[in-house]
């Protein structure tokens, strides 16, 4: 029934363009329907409609994990959408390899992406036997540590700069009867975090061999074993925070009833959204605080194969319209992520934020996990770490034998 | 027409009745090329590593070892089982009692079985929302009874991994029994008046004449409500998505949440086809024995 009125939805957006000339409606799918993410899409919105088309919003709720298979299952179906949100990396390789996506390697050698676009990793995600496949539009990185300096001051202690300060600080914050980290309830969080931790704890090398190469050796090893403590410690701290969505998390450090959040940047636009400022109400520490390393991840914009001409040219003006630096500087200001190009201007950038572009002009970065594994492996990881931090009676150790079984068979 | 079939010397059987025949025709392709067709479609790729898209690529049993080993699976299973046997012990109990009661001629009976019947209207999403404020400690029972004043009061059964699968249980069983109530109702209004005359005029107190001859007689009514609960419970997914989405952690994961999770979300068809090939297994037990005693035993008899 949903289905046949979404059909029904996207004729009558079929028909109009033969009415009014040129201007072309593209339906966009994406799951950016957080307060802070809203609005950063509304300035995408806005761009693509000063060209004199219309961006048709379709924003899923319920993050990636309710909305990907929404989205794949429209393009598989037959009633694909003009462009589609996905992280880039490995969540679109078979609609890509199945001829299902446009190919943008003409508008990405007329704009010259290959030169704009840094780190060129970014780029590399996009591209799938040599020819380009997604537009990317931000950068996010997992590896923060966001502070509610409110907290603290009612727990009476000084707000950390590491992560070991952090779990030092835990038994006064649980005095003053706040939860010392807030972990959401929904599966990629847990994940994300202990991904968060290997970087910090174990450094660069490690968390390259282990999802990179696949090496159960290292994965099963010392190095990861330390990791799996500080995950048992974050796992002590966490509890107590009954939410389930990341930014209901996130809003539990704004008002004080949580210390931090292991959370992307995207956490960032919450803060704002709030009006609370870097580095007064809230502090943040990339890395952890320990290594000062971002992944690269992030979204993109895939373009499902049309058949209809006027819309295809118009989904070449709304990949340009993307990669502009107006629109780059716009959208991630809100967004609370980083340009995907080296040569913007984002001098309104708060500190969280330059604090990210330093390190990335630093070169300090590393590939993120959706870039690395296949849905499949981080979906196994999820449920492990959605269980580890749930159940207080599964052992660290446990739960690396675990963890190097998901490694050892990961494609 | 049947005079002419009739007068034929050899009446060829699969030309009786053929109007009737050629209107099922739509009927009888839609079973075996929709339903039949796709379970053997699903069972078929359930053999190979499907990832995203289907593909015939076959890795033998290799998506059922996975399975097996999967402690999520495991995990489902054994809130499967839990959770179906005490909601098909609780629902059958409870409802054939309501309906014990509601069949003693009170007054407003109507009212009282719309009032039973009304948790059914509501979806099993509904259900799930509702009950997952009731037993949210910050807002509902829990937050109620203590600040009646027993302040040292705990019930949050949706937040503790032990016990998870019984908050679940408890939002099922009350949108449940009211249909369960209703079937029996209806078995018990079907038993003849003259019986429960009889047996009063043997003086037999009426809980026994419930057990030992009203229960008998209702057969065919408790398999019904049997089939409808148990494959009610095979299904159970939307209830644990809108209370729990399987948390905490993985303790309240069932197979269904498996199937679909795996299929769409970790876009590993083979594994979803192969789980989901187990659960056809599991329900196939259920209805096998059961068709079996309803049809094949049942032609016997008569």
């Amino acid at each position: 029934m949903k289905l046949r009125s979404l059909a029904a939805a996207l004729a009558a957006t079929v028909v109009l363009p033969f009415g009014a000339a040129n201007a072309v409606d593209l339906e966009v799918t994406h799951w950016w329907t957080s307060g802070g993410e809203a609005a950063a899409v509304a300035e995408l919105a806005k761009a693509f409609d000063a060209t004199g088309n219309k961006w048709v919003d379709g924003a899923i709720a319920g993050s990636g994990g309710t909305a990907r298979p929404i989205m794949i299952s429209r393009i598989t179906g037959g009633d694909p959408m003009a462009a589609t949100q996905f992280n880039h990396g490995r969540q679109a390789e078979e609609l890509v390899q199945s001829g299902l996506m446009r190919d943008l390697t003409d508008v990405a050698t007329r704009e010259n992406w290959k030169e704009i676009v840094k780190p060129a990793s970014l780029l590399e995600s996009c591209t799938i036997e040599g020819k380009i496949y997604c537009a990317p539009v931000n950068i996010h990185s997992w590896q923060w540590l966001w502070l509610s300096n409110a907290a603290f001051k009612q727990a009476g202690v000084p707000v950390p700069k590491n992560w070991d300060e952090f779990v030092a600080a835990a038994p006064a914050l649980e005095k003053a009867g706040i939860v010392p980290l807030a972990v959401g309830g929904q599966p990629w969080q847990a994940a994300g975090a202990f991904d968060v931790l290997m970087v910090a704890i174990a450094g660069k090398d490690t968390f390259e061999k282990v999802f990179a190469q696949k090496d159960e050796e290292v994965a099963a090893g010392p190095d990861i074993a330390k990791v799996f403590k500080a995950a048992d410690d974050a796992r002590g701290m966490a509890k107590g925070s009954n939410v389930q969505d990341w930014n209901q998390a996130t809003n539990l450090v704004i008002t004080g009833k949580a210390g931090g959040q292991i959370m992307g940047d995207w956490a960032q636009g919450e803060f704002q959204l709030a009006g609370q400022k870097a580095g007064v109400d809230y502090t943040c520490l990339p890395g952890l605080g320990v290594n000062e390393v971002i992944s690269t991840g992030g979204d993109a914009f895939y373009f499902p194969l049309l058949e209809d001409e006027e819309k295809s040219k118009a989904q070449e003006q709304l990949a340009s319209t993307l990669l502009k630096p107006e629109t780059q500087v716009a959208f991630n200001l809100k967004k609370g992520s980083l340009p995907v190009r080296g040569d913007v201007d984002l001098a309104a950038a708060n500190d969280c934020m330059k604090k990210g572009l330093d390190i990335l002009a630093k070169g300090n970065v590393i590939k993120g996990t959706d870039q690395l594994l296949s849905a499949d492996s981080q979906k196994q990881k999820e449920d492990l770490f959605s269980e580890f931090f749930a159940n207080p009676s599964m052992t660290p150790e446990d739960a690396q034998k675990r963890f190097a079984e998901i490694i050892a068979a990961a494609d | 027409m049947t005079g002419q079939t009739r007068g034929s010397a050899r009446p060829n059987q699969w030309l009786r009745n053929l109007n009737a025949k050629i209107a099922s025709i739509p009927m009888i392709l839609t079973a075996v090329v929709i339903f039949l067709g796709g379970t053997a479609w699903t069972v078929l790729y359930s053999f190979t590593n499907s990832k995203l898209l289907p593909r015939l690529s076959f890795v033998g049993l290799d998506q059922y070892e996975r399975l097996w080993a999967a402690p999520r699976w495991l995990v489902s299973i054994e809130n499967l089982a839990i959770y179906g046997l005490l909601s098909l012990i609780f629902s059958l109990v409870i409802g054939f009692v309501l309906a014990a009661l509601m069949d003693q001629k009170i007054r407003f009976e109507n009212t009282f079985r719309t009032i039973m019947l009304y948790p059914f209207a509501l979806s099993f999403i509904v259900t799930g929302l509702v009950w997952q404020w009731l037993l949210n400690p910050q807002y509902g029972i829990q937050s109620i009874v203590r600040s009646l004043g027993w302040t040292s009061f705990n019930f949050d059964p949706l937040y503790n991994s032990d016990i998870v699968i019984y908050g679940i249980l408890i939002a099922a069983l009350w949108q449940g029994t009211g249909l369960v109530m209703c079937l029996m109702l209806a078995g018990l209004r079907g038993i003849d008046e003259d019986i429960w005359k009889a047996a009063r005029v043997d003086g037999i107190p009426m809980w026994k004449t419930y057990v030992l001859v009203i229960i008998p007689m209702m057969r065919g009514v408790f398999i019904t409500t049997l089939v409808i609960i148990a494959s009610g419970i095979v299904k159970v997914y939307d209830l644990v998505v809108a209370q729990t989405s399987g948390g905490p952690g993985i303790a309240s994961e069932v197979p269904a949440k498996y199937v679909y999770d795996y299929m769409f979300q970790a876009q590993n068809l083979g594994q979803g086809f192969a789980a989901s090939t187990m659960m056809l297994v599991t329900v196939a037990i259920i209805i096998v024995p059961w068709a079996y005693l309803e049809f094949g035993g049942g032609r016997k008899r008569a």
